[in-house]
């Protein structure tokens, strides 16, 4: 059976216009050929740092933009060159929870009317049976039904992220992209809301795309991981293997900076990267990450390296592997 | 300069007294901030006491509206007034209370003695005028010196924050910068005039993980030189961990607990910071177990409005150890361990449940 979702050589060009007659003067290159899969009822976490792309593989897949290459396939089937009509099915299979809970809902329509828009578009549910789906729903996501009359101002932001997800879940979806969906919230809330994500994977069987730049959250949500760099994944594999022993450069250096909550954390010798990431109007030529890695070889500067299994089950695309470089790069201290 | 006129001799006085190491150098003591609005009186700082002395890095935690920043806030005397206003308490700094202060005294303070770093760089830098320029600006003003000279001296701040070719960099504008230069520009000018004391509001929360590390680097580097002592506000428990050398805990307006970083991570005494810290994902943990998604232990309920807040301890509604003694009354803070803070009728049990 093929895959829920799968991607293959995705790529997202945004032309830059300049000038009176608008011509096209560059592109800003933010997803340059990515390609990954998701089972149905697992999770893919997509991480990496602003601008990278990460969210817009998201908004793209769910062809909320126009991929400019590349092939999307759900449940086996090209939805690539469909129009929107035509794409009107697979929206109900797939939603998307967004990350700014302040932003994303109307504030001109009541918490019941946001929900139950959904249903409304797809005509999947008469008035009665639909205020019945929302209370169902305003349940579910544990928020009290006599707040189905109130309007998003009246919600906290814990509140409000709950009803972007109840409106994901009203076409009974089996793909969810969340778009960094608890960065917005306190670290209190944000706990309440990954463990509502979890309970309602295991309930409903869902599969998420979760893309986040938290380390930790994706880490915890996810069963495999996907490190992008600009506008590509660097690094795939389960999550167990990625975090205990990254085969790239920049997924070693990215979990280094992630600062541990605990007594001993400060002794804890990290690499620290220099420099910025690149502009992906004008990447750097061969391996994106080859400026800021510590590593680099002569081959860096000018070859892409490609994606491959370095491992079993694990691909990463670094030049270091055929040099026969060992990983961990940076020993850990006391070694 | 009446200022150090005031203060010299009080420092005097410490300096023979041979308690000029021991004494802090800003102290806030039962410090109130309230704002007065239509919705009624909001107490976003009810009573807080801390104090950070030379070359200390403290920090401050805490989730949005529990009156960690109004706290920073008000030791410059920026609450806007109105709606806000300091009604109680007193913040020393080298034994001079500001709150005692003209505005005009408070601008010699402010950006010279006292200086501060803001969360969003684009937001708190001018984007009409270059770094150069307002870098310049705060040491033309505190030091007196030419604009030619505080020109050059901008470039050496930028260097000394280690941006790369700090001559071409003078003259750009904060759009034409990375959020990460921005931040370093932001520390160049808080750090200008040789500051004694930082307060760092969220520096790094809306930079990337990469780019915080080498901003926390950067900042720890500047102290280690000049001996700053750094109050350093957050959200997040690992920069804290990682950065700070004692911890202070706030929740709802007040302060809850306070000990050292390793105290408090290894013994946290409070139910709200044990939560706190529960309800973060590990990476080191989670990394390490097999175990597929072990559930957060999530704090229900949310942190209550303050301009209603609950009798008794503020926390006894979201708290799962709470009895009727907490919603009935709210709780001293005492000091249970050497050092160690807490807020908390049930502070001994909780602090036997962790050794």
């Amino acid at each position: 059976m093929s895959p829920l979702l799968e991607v293959h050589g995705l790529k997202k060009h945004f032309p830059i216009h300049k000038g009176v007659f608008s011509r096209v003067s560059g592109h800003v290159y933010a997803v340059d050929g990515v390609s990954f899969h998701i089972d149905r009822g697992e999770t893919l976490g997509l991480v990496g740092e602003s601008g990278c792309g990460k969210s817009t593989v998201g908004r793209t897949l769910l062809k909320l933009l126009e991929p400019t290459e590349g092939k999307i396939f759900v449940n086996g089937e090209d939805i690539t060159a469909l129009d929107p009509a035509q794409m009107l099915p697979y929206r109900r299979q797939m939603q998307m929870i967004y990350q700014d809970p302040y932003a994303s809902l109307n504030p001109r329509m009541s918490a019941g009317e946001i929900v139950g828009e959904p249903l409304t578009i797809h005509r999947v549910a008469a008035s009665k049976e639909r205020r019945e789906r929302v209370a169902h729903l305003f349940d579910r996501v544990g928020l009290r039904p006599e707040l189905v009359n109130a309007f998003p101002h009246e919600f906290s932001g814990g509140q409000r992220q709950r009803i972007g997800i109840a409106r994901a879940l009203a076409l009974n979806p089996e793909l969810i992209v969340g778009d960094e969906p608890v960065s917005a919230l306190d670290v209190s809330i944000q706990a309440q809301i990954i463990n509502l994500l979890m309970d309602l994977q295991d309930e409903l069987k869902l599969s998420y795309l979760f893309v986040a730049h938290d380390l930790a959250v994706v880490e915890h949500i996810s069963d495999r991981v996907a490190v992008m760099y600009l506008g590509r994944i660097v690094e795939t594999t389960d999550k167990t293997s990625l975090f205990e022993m990254p085969l790239h450069p920049y997924t070693e250096a990215l979990l280094s900076a992630v600062p541990i909550p605990k007594a001993s954390a400060r002794a804890r010798k990290r690499v620290i990267l220099t420099g910025d990431v690149p502009s992906p109007i004008n990447p750097p030529p061969g391996c994106h990450f080859h400026a800021r890695c510590a590593y680099a070889l002569a081959r860096c500067r000018h070859e892409v390296p490609a994606l491959r299994e370095v491992k079993q089950g694990h691909w990463t695309a670094c030049h270091l592997h055929d040099a026969g470089v060992v990983f961990p790069l940076a020993k850990p201290a006391g070694e | 300069m009446s200022l150090l006129n005031d203060v010299e001799p009080i420092e005097q006085a410490r300096r023979d007294a041979g308690a000029a190491l021991a004494s802090p150098l800003l102290e806030i003591e039962n410090l109130q901030t309230h704002f007065f609005t239509a919705a009624g009186v909001v107490r976003a700082v009810d009573g807080v006491s801390y104090d950070v002395h030379n070359g200390e890095t403290l920090g401050v935690v805490g989730e949005s509206g529990c009156g960690k920043s109004v706290t920073a806030l008000s030791v410059l005397r920026l609450v806007a007034d109105p709606p806000g206003r300091i009604v109680g308490g007193t913040i020393r700094f080298v034994g001079t209370n500001l709150l005692d202060l003209t505005e005009r005294e408070m601008e010699g303070i402010r950006g010279n003695d006292i200086s501060m770093i803001f969360q969003e760089p684009m937001t708190s830098l001018n984007p009409l005028l270059t770094v150069g320029r307002q870098i310049s600006e705060a040491i033309a003003l505190h030091r007196g010196l030419s604009r030619r000279d505080a020109g050059d001296q901008a470039v050496e701040m930028l260097r000394r924050v280690h941006i790369p070719e700090p001559e071409r960099r003078v003259h750009a504008y904060p759009h034409q910068l990375s959020g990460g230069m921005r931040q370093r520009v932001m520390i160049a000018m808080a750090v200008s005039c040789d500051p004694k004391v930082l307060i760092a509001d969220e520096p790094t929360t809306a930079l990337d993980v990469t780019i915080q590390a080498q901003i926390l680097d950067l900042m720890r580097e500047l102290q280690d030189r000049l001996g700053t002592a750094i109050i350093l506000i957050t959200h997040d428990m690992g920069v804290v961990a990682e950065n700070a050398d004692r911890v202070v805990v706030m929740y709802a307006g007040r302060k809850v607990e306070e000990a050292s970083a390793k105290e408090l991570f290894e013994y946290p005494g409070h139910p709200y910071t044990k939560g706190l810290l529960g309800s973060i994902p590990n990476l080191e943990v989670a990394a390490h177990t097999n175990a597929r998604r072990a559930r957060l232990n999530e704090i229900k309920g949310m942190v209550p409005s303050l301009a209603n807040l609950p009798k008794g301890c503020t926390f006894a509604p979201r708290c799962g150890f709470a009895t009727a003694e907490c919603h009935a009354a709210y709780p001293p803070l005492l000091q249970h361990r050497d050092g160690h803070w807490i807020a908390c009728w049930h502070a001994e049990r909780l602090l036997e449940g962790a050794a």
